[in-house]
């Protein structure tokens, strides 16, 4: 079928009144692009207001004529070379509309950074140049405008090229070229410019049609973020499907997969795709599906990698650098929703490093907050580990966003897994215990009147296990014995001490966060404190564990988890016998005396 | 064998993408049908991503103006691939003869009256909606009156001016305002699919298709779609689907898909806006920006 070419999108960049638009409308004009006599009529209708014509009012001429068949906003420009089709991305320059500029920069394929030979380098020149390597924009070609302005002098397009290529430098990025241009005069921006002979490189648009198009990275290791798993059961629909974009490699029907962070295991049955001859092998850029020989239980967020493969690493302390977009700061102690691939976590600002003014590269130490459009190297802590890969390898998989009042804030790359700090936990637990305002009556004392110590006991499974009959029959067996159980429901909870988390959306960490201070604060009083929550995974428990230490926690397992408790009990458990087997741990662990079971 | 994806292809792989990101994360999930060929398109996606499933209802918001076959269409295909197809419309303002054909309005009164705000009250679960039965083939009052908090939508970025500044997962505050030069970054993959409470999002899985694209989709894939945009004989056929009294054809004498596309192709309508036959357009200035900011799709 004869279709059409791949589209390239190009973003242009640069500081306000550098002349992108001027740029942009003389590159549409020369190429050929505009509806016919869009040109003559502009011209005319400035030659009648007495004022000097100017390819920038192209733009805002098509901006305002959508009738014209070619769109053009703030954002998009639409055109064509004999060679392919371009989008034209026009990022503002102005620093107000940085995210604008980020959002138009993290789709484009290549970016055109504008900057202006008689105001030479300015803070957004640089600043910019500092996000398209943050945002891993591989193709950056730099244009010296308004090159007329300096008489065509050779040395000024030097003297831009040296202290900008040392910039670019120290950011990792090198420019493909260096083009002088005059948007206004149209000087190598269609046609190579006779006032600067001694330039050999190419035109804008000759430079435009190099571009190479980035090919999907198939040769790289298999990579697929799950974004879903699906089990529709209409119409006797039997297949569970992973769902999910491959990010890079390849792979088989037949090969072995492993799932990370789980660490779960299977082999792929099936490729499906609707509508679509039955394929044996598929790779990166395809939204595509699979079932799995085996039911293993997996969770969108899990990053399906292919065994005998280099594996991602999971971590969950990480070094990171941050742009930060928000008005509202960046700042620690508060929980933040992390993105990365296909992966949710909450995520807490641990540590901050340096902060970077992107417009010099100076570093400010001892900052306490990331405020709007800084660019921090941070460590910052999730609450599960994720699975992430080496930005340098795997670009799209050491990639980050977080989001803050409901809206992405920021974004950032990966560095490494941090592996010398003290977790934020660790740090709040062993304060919160330093500054403890202990009565005159010890744990030992109360154990001794009690004739038992506090313990934390939880149990968890799936949703129908029957956990919270189990927990209730628990605390009245241990009661009869005149032990001090006490069962907290969650459901009386969530409307008592959680209430106001009814209507924050990223609350799940928040309720476990307030159970293990809860915890704490009941097993310091010398109760068995009991409670049931679903599905709880080993990271939950062990964030529980740490909140309810120094005392001690008891996990009780119903039916299947990922999470091997202390004691596990199947899903048709005997009530009786399971309050007892829950007994005797209690006894065996020193908990409570013999006589009680 | 991999080979190396197309242009089409990597426009199915990302609108995919951005349907099941909608999917995972939005509980009251809702699709717009206005059975034109974007929208059929957008359907057809929806079966791609999921399946041959499609797991969220379809809303189509009926003005009582739009051209028979339409409904039509509409019907014969929600029983065939079992949608659950909701129909909504603003009946007040139809009772009382508030529209365009009737002389009381203006064109764009109308627009409101019957798209817009039949539209946000019907998402909004204030007005009545009728559900497809299946078994009746008949639309019975829906019980569910919940809000829909996540609206897809087919528009295209090169449709005209105002919908090429929207994001793909785009904010609309209580009154389904937009806040068109304030809107959140979208980062690489990543988008904005959190709302606050009162809130919605409308989710734009085409806004990189142009024209061209949808009619090679449809014809590599063999959508089908309404006849009317095919030459009826007589050198005419609508480029653009909406209600009659608005809506003009074009001049053309393509009968099937593959001629739509070498028309295209040709740059017969290069200059000439998609949506020049839609009336309601010139009467916004052009831009639509207006309808838009109101939440007209």
């Amino acid at each position: 079928m004869d279709q059409q070419k791949d589209n390239l999108k190009v973003v242009i960049a640069g500081h306000v009144d550098h002349g992108k638009s001027t740029i942009i409308g003389r590159l549409l004009a020369e190429s050929g692009s505009l509806p016919q006599g869009k040109l003559e009529q502009i011209q005319e209708s400035c030659r009648k207001n007495s004022k000097p014509f100017e390819y920038a009012f192209l733009l805002d001429a098509l901006k305002n004529e959508q009738s014209q068949g070619i769109t053009i906003d703030m954002a998009r420009c639409f055109f064509k070379t004999p060679k392919r089709n371009y989008i034209i991305i026009d990022a503002p320059g102005h620093i107000e509309f940085l995210k604008n500029m980020v959002t138009g920069a993290a789709k484009a394929d290549a970016a055109l950074l504008v900057i202006d030979a008689h105001e030479g380098i300015q803070e957004n020149s640089k600043r910019h140049g500092y996000m398209l390597s943050m945002l891993g924009v591989q193709q950056v070609v730099v244009l010296i405008n308004k090159f007329d302005l300096v008489n065509y002098d050779r040395n000024v397009y030097e003297k831009i090229v040296a202290d900008f290529s040392t910039f670019l430098g120290e950011i990792d990025v090198a420019a493909i070229s260096y083009i002088p241009v005059s948007g206004r005069h149209g000087d190598n921006i269609v046609t190579a410019s006779e006032n600067v002979a001694w330039y050999k490189g190419p035109t804008l648009l000759e430079q435009l049609d190099s571009f190479a198009i980035p090919q999907q990275p198939v040769s790289k290791v298999f990579r697929m973020p799950v974004q879903d798993v699906y089990k529709f059961t209409a119409d006797g629909d039997e297949r569970r499907i992973i769902a999910g974009t491959i990010e890079t490699g390849r792979i088989k029907v037949g090969d072995e997969v492993i799932f990370l962070p789980s660490g779960k295991e299977s082999s792929i049955k099936s490729i499906e795709i609707f509508n679509h001859p039955e394929e044996n092998e598929t790779g990166a850029g395809h939204a595509i599906g699979f079932t799995l020989i085996s039911q293993i239980y997996i969770k969108a967020g899990e990053v399906m990698c292919r065994k005998g493969e280099k594996l991602p690493e999971p971590g969950n302390r990480l070094r990171v650098n941050i742009f930060w977009l928000s008005k509202s700061p960046m700042i620690k102690g508060k929980r933040y929703k992390f993105k990365l691939g296909s992966t949710r976590e909450s995520a807490e600002l641990a540590e901050i490093i340096n902060v970077f003014d992107a417009s010099d590269l100076s570093t400010v130490k001892g900052k306490q907050q990331l405020d709007r459009h800084d660019i921090g190297e941070c460590i910052i802590e999730t609450a599960r580990p994720v699975a992430f890969d080496n930005i340098k390898e795997i670009e799209s998989m050491g990639r980050f966003v977080i989001v803050d009042n409901y809206e992405i804030s920021g974004g950032g790359v990966i560095l490494e897994k941090d592996t010398a700090g003290k977790s934020v936990l660790n740090q709040h637990v062993t304060e919160r215990e330093f500054l403890w305002d202990h009565g005159l009556v010890t744990p030992q004392l109360r154990a001794a009147r009690f004739h038992h110590r506090g313990k934390f006991v939880l149990l968890t499974g799936t949703k129908e296990s029957g956990k919270h009959e189990l927990a209730k029959e628990l605390e009245h067996s241990l009661f009869n014995m005149n032990l001090n159980a006490y069962y907290l429901g969650l459901n009386t909870f969530m409307k008592g001490l959680d209430v106001d988390l009814e209507k924050v959306i990223w609350n799940r960490d928040e309720h476990i966060r307030r159970l293990g201070e809860l915890a704490r604060i009941m097993t310091g009083a010398g109760l068995i404190f009991i409670s049931a929550i679903d599905d709880l995974d080993r990271y939950d428990i062990e964030y529980l564990k740490q909140l309810n230490s120094p005392n001690e926690l008891l996990v009780i397992n119903i039916g299947i988890t990922d999470y091997e408790a202390e004691l596990n009990l199947p899903e048709n458990y005997d009530m009786k016998t399971a309050v007892n087997e829950i007994k005797k741990t209690l006894n065996r662990e020193n908990i409570i005396p013999e006589y009680c079971i | 064998m991999y080979k190396e994806m197309n242009h089409l292809e990597k426009l199915e792989a990302f609108s995919v993408y951005i349907l099941r990101e909608s999917y995972r994360e939005f509980k009251n999930l809702i699709m717009l049908w206005s059975i034109g060929k974007d929208s059929t398109v957008l359907l057809w996606l929806a079966r791609k991503a999921f399946f041959g499933h499609v797991p969220f209802p379809l809303m189509h918001i009926d003005t009582e103006y739009k051209i028979s076959e339409m409904i039509e269409f509409r019907n014969k295909t929600a029983l065939k691939w079992k949608l659950n197809l909701l129909v909504g419309r603003n009946a007040k303002a139809l009772e009382e003869k508030q529209t365009f054909p009737d002389g009381k309005t203006d064109r764009l009164t109308c627009c409101r009256h019957l798209k817009s705000e039949a539209l946000k009250h019907t998402l909004s679960g204030e007005w009545p909606r009728y559900r497809l039965n299946h078994d009746s083939e008949k639309f019975e009052l829906d019980s569910n009156t919940e809000p829909y908090t996540g609206v897809i939508v087919g528009v295209r970025a090169d449709e005209e001016g105002s919908r090429s500044k929207e994001r793909y997962f785009s904010p609309r505050d209580k009154r389904s305002d937009w806040n068109v030069d304030d809107q959140p970054p979208e980062l690489w993959n990543q988008f904005n699919t959190d709302f606050a409470p009162g809130t919605h999002l409308r989710i734009h899985p085409l806004l990189d298709w142009t024209e061209l694209d949808i009619w090679e989709y449809i014809e590599k894939e063999s959508i089908p779609v309404i006849p009317l945009y095919f030459d009826n004989g007589k050198g005419k056929r609508y480029r653009s689907l909406g209600c009659y009294p608005c809506t003009t054809p074009v001049d053309s004498e393509a009968e099937n898909v593959r001629d739509i596309i070498d028309e295209l192709k040709t740059g017969k309508f290069a200059n000439i806006a998609e949506r020049s036959g839609r009336a309601q357009d010139k009467d916004d200035g052009g831009g639509l920006e207006t309808l838009r900011r109101e939440g007209y799709m």
